[in-house]
């Protein structure tokens, strides 16, 4: 966009054009005019066409299991990825929910179990310890910070297989608590809600709850939980991304498929389907009715991830 | 505590400080210990062991102490060095290809050319809110010759790729990985170069730089701590490679059971029921992984400071 063109609704001073004319954009002289106007859509025109490339390279996955999701076995081979045959979606819904006894609902809601519930409580633990960490003063604090830092450092994927191990030989492995429990231990949270509330809570208003006769519980709940709440809501998001992609606890963990969390059900499924074609239709299905709520989601909560998810980046 | 109060409020507020501290941190490190610290010492423990059949010809196994043996059959383990070789070749394309796309987007998308930012950011989002494992579905259905369309296209472009080829291993990996992060380390990126002064960009504009001028020698300049954040979550995400290959197993030639460490790790403990072995790679991997966050931020750091 040149500065001879419509400017459209920026936040920032238009920038001269990126396109070939490198010597045109010296002061709006008359004779260089067209030449700017065209030097200005060559580059609209590479930087939107560049864009649209790589959201076509986003998208085309997600379009193709939408368009997989509406057909029957035989048109999913026999068919273009992307051109609609008989619609059958309400059919491989019907196969998708009955395989099983409907343990594919099962695990949908062990999934909200896992990734909501567990990922709230973790996240309000993560908040409540780095809020500790942050408004308290106590013995041992930073060694016991550093602690936290350390845990950081150890990669989750790895860190599995002794929790397995223990909760093997303790008898705990194969139960909704094997996978729980070490969701709700996210050292990174509570590194980011300590970050979190020196930016959002000011010791001062502490003081002033605490000068008003406010209890320590009260100061938390009632002052610290409302002024970390655009912190925590990205926390969450942090945590329930972290969570879902953690494939392997509940692979080590569970084998029980009553269990499961849908990524695993879909994984065996798929697997699976290699020797039983019928299942691949089933995995197809179940993919796609498990990314839908988690795009819509995301969708809502935009605010939170466009500028949120960067604010350990901002520190 | 600074601000004089009476003494009636001010006296209890101490004890009653302590212990609310004690009421957040106490319950949250000793679940720490559990689910932290007391697996890992278990860890060290295990790796100690070995399994050994009892040569009774009863066909069960016995518990025997091994030293450091676990460590040594890891690390000599052709199959540990392989998968350790496959990060590297992983690394060695995933990091500059994405560092670059996701680069090369936050800033199209930060120049004044570009149009319908809003959408575009969503669009290219979009991949990060699909778990992992769903992705490398997805993905494996789109590598698959007789189902996918994108076989397709290659096949009208006249271009012969088989995707689950031993050759193609990494690559196939690296593309379903950098379809699930490219839009979020963009998203990363972009909100740093929203955050450079409007002044400073004024100021190249006065002296007559152009945008690409300006884009290479102020934008990029002002986001290295954004772009060493980026580095340093993509290292460390290698290292832990797991999803994406574990899902190719069944369909590709070139990716085995153990084709990362963390794919030797549970193949050693569930296939091979060795839980030893699987121990100390674990051990090694934490190790490796701790030692490589530690460099990437010293390097980060004085990249930073540069």
């Amino acid at each position: 966009m040149s500065t001879h063109t419509a400017p459209g609704p920026t936040t920032r001073p238009p920038v001269p054009p990126a396109g070939p004319p490198r010597s045109a954009p010296r002061a709006g002289r008359p004779g260089t005019r067209p030449h700017r106007r065209r030097g200005a859509w060559t580059s609209k025109a590479v930087v939107n066409g560049v864009l649209a490339l790589f959201a076509l390279y986003t998208l085309m996955p997600l379009t193709w299991l939408l368009v997989a999701s509406t057909k029957d076995h035989g048109d999913l081979a026999g068919t273009g990825g992307f051109t609609f045959a008989d619609f059958n979606l309400l059919a491989n819904l019907g196969a998708l929910f009955r395989q099983g006894d409907g343990v594919f609902a099962r695990w949908l809601l062990n999934s909200v179990l896992y990734f909501g519930v567990g990922c709230l409580a973790s996240t309000l633990v993560s908040t409540a310890v780095g809020f500790a960490f942050d408004k308290y003063d106590f013995r041992y604090k930073e060694k016991l910070f550093g602690l936290v830092l350390l845990g950081v450092l150890v990669p989750s994927a790895v860190l599995v297989l002794p929790q397995y191990l223990l909760a093997s030989e303790a008898g705990l492995d194969n139960t909704y608590w094997s996978v729980l429990v070490p969701l709700l231990v996210n050292p990174f949270g509570v590194y980011l809600a300590r970050v979190f509330s020196e930016g959002y809570v000011p010791d001062e208003v502490v003081e002033a709850a605490r000068m008003d006769g406010a209890g320590e519980w009260r100061v938390f709940r009632s002052v610290g939980l409302p002024m970390l709440a655009p912190g925590f809501v990205t926390l969450f998001l942090f945590t329930f991304t972290a969570s879902w992609n953690n494939f392997v606890l509940p692979l080590y963990m569970l084998s029980d498929d009553r269990l499961y969390p849908v990524t695993l059900g879909l994984a065996i499924w798929s697997k699976s389907s290699q020797q039983n074609p019928e299942f691949a239709m089933l995995t197809i299905v179940g993919s796609l009715i498990s990314v839908v709520p988690l795009v819509i989601a995301f969708v809502c909560l935009q605010r939170f991830w466009r500028s949120g998810l960067t604010a350990g980046a901002v520190k | 505590m600074t601000v004089p109060a009476p003494p009636l409020v001010r006296r209890p507020a101490p004890l009653a400080r302590r212990r609310a501290a004690a009421a957040y941190i106490v319950p949250f490190f000793v679940l720490f210990t559990l689910v932290m610290v007391v697996p890992i010492g278990y860890a060290v423990w295990t790796s100690l062991f070995r399994e050994e059949s009892s040569g009774l010809g009863f066909g069960g196994t016995e518990t025997v102490f091994a030293g450091l043996g676990n460590y040594a059959d890891a690390l000599a383990d052709p199959a540990l060095r392989a998968a350790f070789l496959h990060i590297v070749g992983y690394v060695v394309l995933y990091v500059p290809l994405m560092t670059c796309a996701a680069l090369l987007l936050a800033l199209l998308l930060d120049s004044a050319a570009a149009r319908a930012k809003r959408l575009f950011q969503l669009a290219l989002f979009l991949p990060y809110t699909v778990p992992t494992v769903i992705a490398a579905i997805i993905w494996a259905y789109l590598y698959s010759p007789s189902l996918s369309p994108v076989m397709d296209w290659f096949d009208a472009l006249g271009v012969t790729v088989d995707f689950f080829s031993a050759p193609m291993a990494v690559p196939s990996v690296v593309n379903i990985v950098t379809w699930h992060y490219v839009g979020y380390n963009m998203v990363i990126l972009y909100a740093a170069l929203q955050a450079i002064p409007r002044e400073t960009l004024e100021a190249a504009t006065m002296d007559g730089a152009g945008a690409i001028r300006t884009a290479l020698s102020i934008k990029v300049p002002h986001i290295r701590s954004a772009l060493v954040l980026s580095l340093l979550f993509t290292c460390v995400g290698a290292i832990q490679l797991f999803n994406e290959p574990y899902m190719l197993t069944v369909q590709s030639e070139g990716v085995n059971r153990d084709w990362s460490p963390v794919m030797f790790v549970h193949k050693a403990a569930f296939v091979d029921h060795r839980p030893g072995l699987a121990a100390a790679a674990a051990l090694l991997i934490t190790l490796l992984a701790g030692a490589l966050s530690f460099a990437v931020t010293k390097l980060g750091n004085r990249w930073k400071a540069a």
